[in-house]
């Protein structure tokens, strides 16, 4: 730096030490917890050399919330939202940006108001249509007349019914409803020089060449951003799959973690509870570890 | 900011927005309005459809004592948790961008606690701070009984305090550091230059160019708080004791979904949502004008 502060220097390196235990504090001490036996874990102070039961507590915390096919879930489930939102935000963003057509501002502020609801303020409704996704279609075509037409005329009663409760489709698509990544290839693409889009114009291309050609292949960090960022956050998610998954078949091993509160009475297992929440941490914190380039990345352009 | 150069098919360019628009109508503009309509009308038990009934639904939320203290607890939440969070990684920030040695190490390490599972976190933060096992424990084998999340109030909005905060530091880092290393080194050099010392550079200078940032966090913070505490209260206190912790996003969930009271929980729900959309308008209209120092 630009001077020689020796006393600040060592306050600096003491409080960013204290800042560094207290950030890995938690983690050591579950990894720690998870290898204890029921006696140990019980402790008071718990002690902080590692026990021998490590591999069994992984085992029982494995089998008693079914942890193989939940993982599973959740990686199907992020690796959905991830994908889904970078393909449908770089085609939103794609049809803002380069086209000129009636309502596209109004669409434009469509997409942005979904920004300031997240989620989980408008969980009971949303519960609602997921139970039923057509059941907005149903009501628009009974408000106005078409079904009673329909009926009149083929004699066939319109009653659309597509529930996706405890399905994957159920997980993903709310979770991809929100308009974070489009402004990050919105933002993006707006710095995309023109000439470039001239040039491919000149020879010959279309949107849709241009788009899949040129437009993508230069997206590919904010790509890479932009998927860390939401395949993290849809496997953090917690209160979406606690409500829709009624069935223990499509579960996530996030909402598994509440199997592994130890009961009240008795003694507490919290080997078995902290080796669950040890697997359960660990998938985000390596996608965090390996990618914390994009990770900061796309935290910074979505603020998400 | 507009492009010069466009694609003139523009029913193609619309087809390129319909997922989109399908994804938000069906999945945000139809429940959001869903919530208005339930809010103001009565399901009646036996099924048969819903009645009129006004605003009587905000009425009976904002007349229970339950409700507010809801919004108390929320509060409360939202303010300390916010403060301790922001005020932790704003030191750490500052700290680790005098880039001294190691600072490399911290701005990795410093990270990883945002990538966590809120629920899993909550898991180990209720085995840290449990009354009879773990850490906190021997505050209770030198005082018996002195801490107790599970029959003190006050102990269990400690509790989930100190889980949100934990994860919301390793967020805050992020942003904070990424505003102190965008300002440009030779405003500092030149301050320095001047004679001004690293506490007097910081609050002259770093600081003031900061504030976008803080004003930013602010905000995402206390939004964050409403909605990624649902995890840690259902996991560390489950809204107990005696409604300690029973935050809005958990409340509404509660009503909604263990008491099966719709309307109840959607005009709650309406009043959060109120309370976001001016947290952000507020954001976008005052801060982002008055705070801007480029």
């Amino acid at each position: 730096m630009v001077e020689r502060t020796p006393i600040l220097n060592f306050v600096t390196h003491v409080i960013l030490f204290l800042g560094f235990l207290m950030a890995v504090a938690p983690f050591v001490i579950v990894a720690i917890a998870s290898s204890h036996n029921l006696k140990d874990v019980n402790d008071v102070p718990m002690p902080l050399l590692p026990g021998s039961d490590f591999w069994i507590n992984i085992k029982t915390a494995w089998t008693t919330a079914d942890l193989g096919p939940k993982l599973l879930n959740s990686f199907i489930m992020a690796t959905g939202v991830a994908a889904g939102k970078v393909i449908i935000s770089a085609l939103t963003a794609f049809s803002i940006v380069y086209f000129r057509y009636p309502g596209r501002t109004f669409i434009f502020w469509l997409i942005f108001v979904t920004l300031m609801l997240p989620l989980e303020v408008r969980i009971v409704p949303t519960y609602a249509v997921v139970a039923n996704v057509l059941s907005p279609y149903q009501a628009i075509l009974d408000v106005t007349g078409l079904s009673w037409l329909i009926e009149k005329v083929s004699g066939v009663q319109v009653s659309l019914s597509l529930g996706l409760l405890n399905s994957y489709s159920g997980l993903i698509l709310p979770l991809i409803a929100t308009a974070t990544g489009t402004f990050l290839y919105r933002q993006f693409f707006l710095t995309v020089p023109d000439e470039l889009t001239e040039a491919a114009r000149m020879d010959g291309a279309g949107a849709l060449r241009f788009f899949i050609d040129i437009l993508l292949p230069l997206s590919r960090n904010n790509m890479a951003a932009l998927g860390t960022i939401m395949f993290l956050w849809a496997w953090n998610q917690y209160l979406w799959p606690l409500l829709i998954t009624t069935d223990q078949s499509h579960a996530t091993a996030v909402t598994e973690l509440k199997q592994l509160i130890p009961n009240v009475g008795g003694i507490p297992e919290w080997n078995i509870a902290m080796a669950g929440t040890l697997i359960v941490m660990l998938p985000p914190l390596i996608v965090v570890v390996a990618m914390q380039r994009w990770f900061v990345r796309g935290l910074i352009a979505t603020e998400k | 900011m507009e492009k010069r150069v466009t694609f003139s098919r523009w029913t193609i360019g619309i087809l390129f927005a319909v997922p989109q628009l399908l994804l938000i109508f069906t999945f945000f503009y139809w429940p959001a309005g869903q919530a208005v309509y339930w809010s103001l009308t009565l399901q009646q038990p036996w099924g048969g459809g819903n009645i009129w009934v006004g605003l009587d639904n905000f009425r009976s939320i904002l007349s229970s004592a339950d409700y507010w203290n809801s919004i108390t607890a929320s509060l409360v939440f939202a303010g300390i948790s916010t403060g301790l969070a922001m005020f932790i990684a704003l030191v750490l920030a500052a700290l680790t961008d005098r880039q001294l040695t190691g600072s490399r190490f911290y701005r990795v390490v410093l990270i990883w606690p945002y990538g966590i599972a809120a629920p899993a976190l909550a898991l180990a933060f209720r085995f840290i701070l449990a009354p009879e096992a773990g850490f906190l424990a021997v505050v209770n084998r030198m005082w018996p009984g002195i801490w107790d999340p599970g029959l003190d109030g006050a102990d269990a909005m400690a509790s989930i305090i100190a889980a949100f905060s934990w994860k919301y530091v390793g967020y805050n880092f992020i942003f904070f550091l990424a505003a102190f290393q965008a300002i440009p080194r030779s405003l500092i050099e030149a301050a320095a230059m001047d004679g001004s010392g690293v506490i007097r550079r910081f609050w002259d200078i770093q600081f003031p160019l900061i504030t976008p940032t803080i004003f930013f966090l602010l905000v995402i913070n206390i939004t964050e708080s409403f909605q990624d505490s649902f995890g840690i209260v259902d996991i560390m206190t489950s809204g107990g004791p005696a409604n300690a912790t029973n935050l809005m996003v958990y409340k509404i969930y509660s009503d909604g979904f263990k008491g099966l009271d719709y309307s109840g929980a959607a005009a709650q729900s309406i009043i959060l949502m109120l309370l976001i959309i001016v947290l952000t308008i507020f954001q976008f209209r005052f801060i982002e004008r008055r705070v801007h120092y480029r």
